[in-house]
């Protein structure tokens, strides 16, 4: 049986004055219900473009799309606007990440949910404001019967983002992205949303795409990690695998650049050097290729060839030049060590 | 950063590098925005932005001042600064009373504090030049320079790590960490004592923030500065603050060590806070203990009485509605603001303890 979310090597490119822009270039991942997909990356590495392309809203907007996105057994690269549009909403949901621009400020929190429901389901208003205080009072928000009524800017900002996630859940979709979902939020706030986030998937078994730069919160909810860099997937595989077992220098790079609480701290961090790149021009060869303090060990190739997303054990993807037993020792012996100093 | 302090006897060590009077002194120090309305502007409230704290900052160390959004940190930092002027209590700077400063008295001072803002957008003119920039606090306080002030820049910008060559370029044909650079270049221009970092990193991407993290160490043990940061993150606080101070509501309520404040936080906010940050470690999700906090942090227009904290506190019981737990000294050096008290010495339950220990993976 084919998953229920299948992308395969979807593109997504944006022609512009300067030149062409490659956001997104080639990334494949699939996902079962009730799964959750991390996505990581830093800014411009695509992955925003990527979860809103399977939501299909670079449709018309001049971008090239290429590839396919197969969603429960339907193709949605090659389908029209108007059949995407009655997916978004019912099958497949997003959540923004900041609240405050992604609701209207001149309508009611609770006419915003019930819009998005009353689209879907041929139900009186009555019936629809019945549901949107259902929905508030299940994500968490006191007395929805009255903040029903309230508009966005009465709000916390914890209990926007409640209000954003019962709006995307009205409609009890299959498939849910949340595109930094709490990076707005303080931290015992944040801790409250992905409790929730968690809480609610295990009740709707929807499938869960989380995008964010915070590798803790990834570590929370994934079962699944996508690491992207410069548009493309560079390394996927379990959490276990890209926690304890990664492969790909970035990956590598971004566990050292961070500081953690769970561990003693270390007297430096160690960062990846440079900047990432310019998606206008992206580095020929490898495009971690500039910034890899390892490019010098495949010599010109890292330069010249692009290195293609391969298997190196159980489902773990990696795109890297090196050989699988070549990076695993290096991850063994060098970073490992260095990153795990008690 | 100081030396890794390891033996328990960080206490006495690091009172003795804190020898002699403080660089900068606070005390009681408030500020009370007034709420008006009406024609008249009829004063109707006051929004208690900081309200009533007291810290000392010494030569050579970082303090970090870490809690959620609208606990006053940032204010803070612009009120030892005197961005703004404090409504009561007291600044001191190097032995001086700044709390009421006049503009042209403070400027010769302004040499000695300076400020690392958390935007590299919005805190660099577009339209100047990385020179005009960098340079900018030279000719502001008429400071003479050894080989003319391109030379003085082009040295600024080699420290910060940036190409000297890029003297003639623009703020956008630069990234966010490169940005952010050019900002601590133009703090760094008069060799201040005193830096307030607010939020330093928060807006940069975690490969550039670790760059910028480890440029401000260099850069302290380099030229002997002394940090106030401010910043949300716990764990970047972590990293580069000897002493951390956590807010809330206006409020110091705990303040120590690093060491002895990750370690044993005493304060029921502080080990709320620790709890709450998610950890990148996915094997250890499942065992975690997580304190859950309810609600959001009231209003600041109208706070809680008595302890702040006790409209969230799963420890609060009537005294904390009645009586403000005093800034209370409860170990060496740990000093925290709260009637009931997490891993004090002395006090039989302390499992706290073993929650925030790091997990080994």
């Amino acid at each position: 049986m084919s998953p229920f979310l299948d992308v395969k090597d979807l593109k997504i490119h944006f022609p512009t004055d300067d030149g062409l822009v490659k956001s997104v270039d080639g990334v494949t991942f699939s996902l079962e219900r009730g799964k959750t997909l991390g996505i990581v990356g830093e800014s411009g590495s695509g992955k925003s473009v990527t979860s809103l392309g399977i939501l299909g809203l670079h449709k018309g907007r001049g971008a090239n799309i290429s590839g396919e996105i197969w969603l429960d057994g339907e193709e949605l690269v090659g389908a029209s606007q108007e059949h995407v549009r009655g997916l978004r909403g019912k099958k497949m949901a997003m959540i923004f990440q900041d609240p405050l621009s992604a609701m209207h400020p001149f309508y009611t929190v609770g006419d915003q949910i019930i819009e998005a429901y009353r689209i879907h389901n041929k139900v009186s208003k009555a019936v629809a404001k019945k549901h949107a205080i259902d929905m508030l009072g299940r994500v968490g928000i006191p007395e929805p019967g009255r903040r029903v009524d309230s508009y966005p800017h009465e709000f916390s900002g914890g209990m926007r983002q409640r209000a954003m996630i019962a709006m995307a859940l009205s409609c009890d979709p299959e498939l849910l992205i949340a595109d930094e979902p709490t990076t707005a939020l303080d931290v015992t706030v944040q801790a409250q949303i992905l409790d929730l986030m968690r809480d609610l998937q295990r009740e709707f078994d929807s499938a869960l795409i989380i995008i964010t730069h915070d590798l803790g919160v990834v570590a929370e909810l994934s079962d699944d990690i996508l690491v992207m860099y410069g548009g493309k997937c560079i390394e996927f595989g379990s959490a276990d695998d890209i926690f304890y077992r990664p492969e790909h220098p970035y990956t590598w790079g971004l566990l050292g650049s961070m500081p953690r609480l769970d561990r003693e701290p270390t007297e430096r961090l160690l960062p990846i050097k440079g900047s990432p790149p310019s998606l206008i021009n992206v580095p020929p060869g490898c495009a971690f290729h500039p910034r890899c303090p390892y490019a010098e060990r495949t010599g010109d190739k890292a330069r010249t060839e692009a290195p293609a997303l391969a298997e190196t054990e159980g489902g773990h993807l990696v795109r890297c030049h090196m050989a699988p037993a070549e990076r695993r020792a290096l991850w063994e012996n060098e970073i490992k060590p260095v990153l795990e100093t008690p | 950063m100081t030396e890794p302090q390891t033996q328990p006897a960080t206490q006495t060590a690091t009172r003795t590098a804190r020898q002699g009077e403080p660089l900068l002194s606070v005390r009681d120090m408030e500020k009370h925005f007034p709420v008006t309305q009406g024609l008249f502007k009829r004063q109707v409230g006051a929004v208690k932005a900081v309200d009533g704290i007291s810290f000392d900052v010494y030569k050579g160390e970082t303090l970090g001042l870490v809690g959620e959004s609208g606990c006053g940190k940032s204010t803070t930092g612009r009120l030892v600064t005197r961005l703004l002027e404090p409504t009561g209590g007291q600044v001191m700077f190097e032995g001086r009373d700044i709390t009421h400063m006049s503009q042209g008295r403070l400027r010769p001072l302004r040499r000695d504090m300076q400020m690392i803002f958390q935007d590299p957008y919005s805190s660099l003119n577009p339209r100047h030049t990385v020179g005009a920039i960098v340079g900018a606090p030279f000719r502001i306080q008429g400071v003479q320079t050894d080989n003319g002030v391109k030379k003085a820049v082009q040295d600024l910008l080699e420290l910060v790590g940036l190409n000297p060559e890029h003297y003639n370029r623009y703020p956008h044909e630069f990234s966010g960490g490169q940005r952010q650079r050019i900002g601590i270049a133009r703090t760094l221009a008069l060799k201040p004592k005193l830096i307030i970092a607010d939020e330093p990193v928060s807006a940069l991407d975690v490969s550039i923030q670790a760059q910028v993290v480890n440029l401000l160490e260099d850069l302290q043990n380099e030229l002997d500065l002394t940090y106030v940061v401010i910043a949300h993150d716990l764990s970047v606080v972590r990293h580069i603050s000897d002493r951390v101070a956590v807010m809330y509501l206006g409020k110091i309520v705990e303040i120590a060590d690093r060491k002895s404040l990750y370690a044993t936080p005493m304060h029921p906010y502080t080990n709320a806070l620790l709890s709450a940050v998610p950890v990148p470690d996915p094997r250890g999700r499942a065992g975690r203990e997580r304190i859950r906090l309810t609600g959001d942090v009231p209003s600041p227009l109208n706070p809680p009485p008595a302890c702040r904290f006790h409209t969230r506190c799963w420890k609060a019981q009537e005294i904390c509605k009645k009586v403000e737990p005093p800034l209370a000294e409860l170990a060496g050096g740990h000093r925290v603001a709260c009637h009931f008290p997490e891993n004090a010495p002395g006090s039989p339950d302390t499992p706290a303890a073993g929650k925030d220990e790091p997990v080994t993976a």
